[in-house]
């Protein structure tokens, strides 16, 4: 249930993102889903790629600062307070959510979020229990 | 003016005389007191007794910063603690400072000195000296204070930082010396001015501005904006603290008390004494210091001295401006600082091969210290919250291991420059 997310530390600098992503494309890998969290003075650019694996080894031979950290990918409604719903749940179990982003599209009635929380297999069980969908790897890689 | 006449005169010969029994005393008492000293001299065969003429110094071991922190605290203080009346220390490479000492006869004599100092540029009863040094651990505070009640001048121990109380006792109080760092002086001057103060109306007449390097640039703009004369001082709390040599009226270099201190040029690589005029590095042997004497104290500043006879009067050589320094060390709002402590506090935080650059800047006439340290692995999370934490501990860390607060940047790994296998590990982007 869970699924793997590439963070990358980013200097503020021009140039750096369009690095991340020239290196990516030229390992064909493809993104999924992508957030930036920024400061002053650094980024941390956070993505799910089809080949995380792969993906990882490209940046760290490229010489970035690295790391893969399990998140969930949860579907929503696509409708008004369809996000709502997952989050009151986590919020009743005392689940903090660290951070979360949508994927960049998707055709269908539902829209993917991918949380990231401290206690994800807890989070999983809460969901899951109120009927919320939640997409493995395999089916969020090869979206 | 002079302070005091017959020293500050005293022909050449009588100088080295003087200074030849100075050393030899000194020699004597630190052969039987300091074992460290004694040591060094047995290791080379040498006694008190053979040092028979002033180059005679030459035989005599060199002390370099290390041997001061190997004896950490008290190891080479000459005289029972009893005897200690106060002691002072500076910062370290370690972590640990390093610890000077003083008799009440050594705080005297150094209150002496400045009182020499201050007269030298006018100073005397009826002046308001605003003494702007740091108070505390820091030779700069106390040391200027006590030689400026010497001369009787109203001394206003305000110590460093806070702007606006400088400015507004500056002309309530009607301060007519100045003593600070000369960047913190510049600084000063520039908030004045931009709070609408005529600095010409006020009847400050002189700044007395050491513990950092400075330019003749920077004293004309001192000069030009404070409107009073700017003179440096020069010293350093291993030897004894601000007052080891003073500029003059003429402002050609700074004599060095030769009285109280034997001032030799070496050639840093070789160790070999230079002739004056040429440019080397400064080594102190104390000739009057009790508690803490130092036998040729290596400095690390470069410079050079000369013998020509001086228009104000005096004899003593004259030293010119530290123009470098034979090691890393740099010197941010006055504070000592070596890059290789920043090296310990990464190593302290778990890192095994810390890349890292300092990075000094002049802001607003303001020394500014931004530290990069590449982010390891280890380090990086996916939450910002958690690299803000690992910024926010080094910050602290290094405000209390540095004495200085600094700002702290994470860069990507394999950023900051390598050359031939050694890191390059300070810009130094500040004009003089």
């Amino acid at each position: 249930m869970k699924i793997k997310q590439i963070s990358i530390f980013l200097e503020n600098k021009s140039g750096r993102l369009a690095r991340v992503t020239r290196v990516l494309g030229e390992k064909k890998i493809n993104i999924r889903a992508l957030s930036i969290a920024d400061t002053t003075d650094f980024g941390i650019l956070r993505l799910i790629v089809n080949d995380p694996d792969t993906a990882f080894r490209a940046l760290k031979e490229a010489g970035f600062s690295v790391n893969v950290t399990d998140v969930i990918a949860v579907e929503v409604t696509d409708s008004p307070g369809g996000l709502a719903d997952p989050l009151e749940y986590l919020r009743d179990a005392g689940i903090n959510i660290e951070y979360l982003y949508a994927f960049l599209t998707r055709a269908s009635q539902a829209a993917l979020v991918v949380f990231r929380v401290e206690q994800i297999d807890e989070a999983v069980k809460v969901l899951q229990l109120k009927g919320i969908t939640i997409l493995d790897g395999s089916k969020v890689y090869d979206l | 003016m002079y302070w005091d006449r017959e020293f500050e005169t005293m022909p050449r010969e009588k100088i080295r005389e003087l200074q030849l029994e100075r050393l030899r005393a000194t020699l004597g008492r630190v052969y039987n007191n300091v074992p460290f000293y004694k040591k060094a001299m047995d290791e080379r065969g040498i006694r008190p007794s053979d040092i028979k003429a002033l180059d005679d110094v030459r035989k005599l071991p060199f002390t370099v910063k290390k041997d001061l922190r190997d004896n950490y605290p008290f190891g080479l203080f000459a005289v029972p603690m009893d005897d200690v009346v106060r002691v002072h220390a500076s910062s370290g490479t370690t972590g640990k400072p390093i610890v000077v000492g003083y008799t009440q006869n050594d705080i005297n004599t150094w209150a002496g000195l400045i009182a020499r100092a201050l007269t030298m540029v006018g100073a005397g009863k009826g002046d308001v000296v605003q003494n702007g040094y740091g108070y505390g651990l820091f030779t700069g505070g106390m040391g200027v204070h006590y030689g400026a009640e010497k001369i009787g001048a109203t001394v206003v121990p305000i110590s460093g930082g806070n702007t606006g109380r400088q400015l507004m006792l500056m002309q309530d109080f009607s301060s007519t010396v100045l003593t600070c760092t000369p960047s913190y002086a510049l600084y000063l001057a520039e908030e004045g001015e931009n709070a609408g103060l005529d600095f010409k109306k006020l009847p400050l007449k002189a700044g007395v501005f050491g513990a950092e390097p400075w330019s003749e640039r920077m004293r004309r703009q001192l000069e030009d904006k404070l409107s009073i004369k700017a003179y440096d001082i020069y010293g350093l709390s291993e030897v004894l603290g601000p007052g080891v040599s003073m500029e003059c009226p003429a402002q050609e270099g700074m004599h060095i008390f030769e009285d109280h201190f034997l001032a030799e040029i070496i050639d840093p690589e070789s160790g070999e004494p230079l002739p004056f005029g040429q440019q080397g590095e400064l080594v102190f042997t104390s000739l009057t210091k009790e508690a803490f004497p130092v036998i040729r104290y290596r400095t690390r500043d470069i410079t050079m001295l000369s013998e020509e006879p001086c228009s104000c009067g005096r004899t003593h050589v004259r030293m010119r401006r530290v123009t470098g320094r034979t090691d890393d060390m740099l010197i941010i709002r006055g504070v000592n600082v070596f890059p290789s402590q920043v090296e310990s506090i990464l190593l302290e935080f778990g890192e095994t091969e810390p890349h890292y650059l300092l990075v000094v800047d002049r802001k607003g006439n303001l020394d500014d210290l931004e530290i990069w340290v590449e982010l390891s692995e280890k380090w990086f999370s996916d939450k910002v919250r958690q690299l803000e934490e690992v910024e926010g501990r080094l910050k602290e860390r290094i405000a209390s291991v540095l004495g200085i607060s600094a700002r702290v940047k994470l860069v990507e790994p394999r950023t900051i420059p390598r050359s031939e296998g050694k890191a390059k590990r300070v810009v130094d982007k500040r004009e003089l």
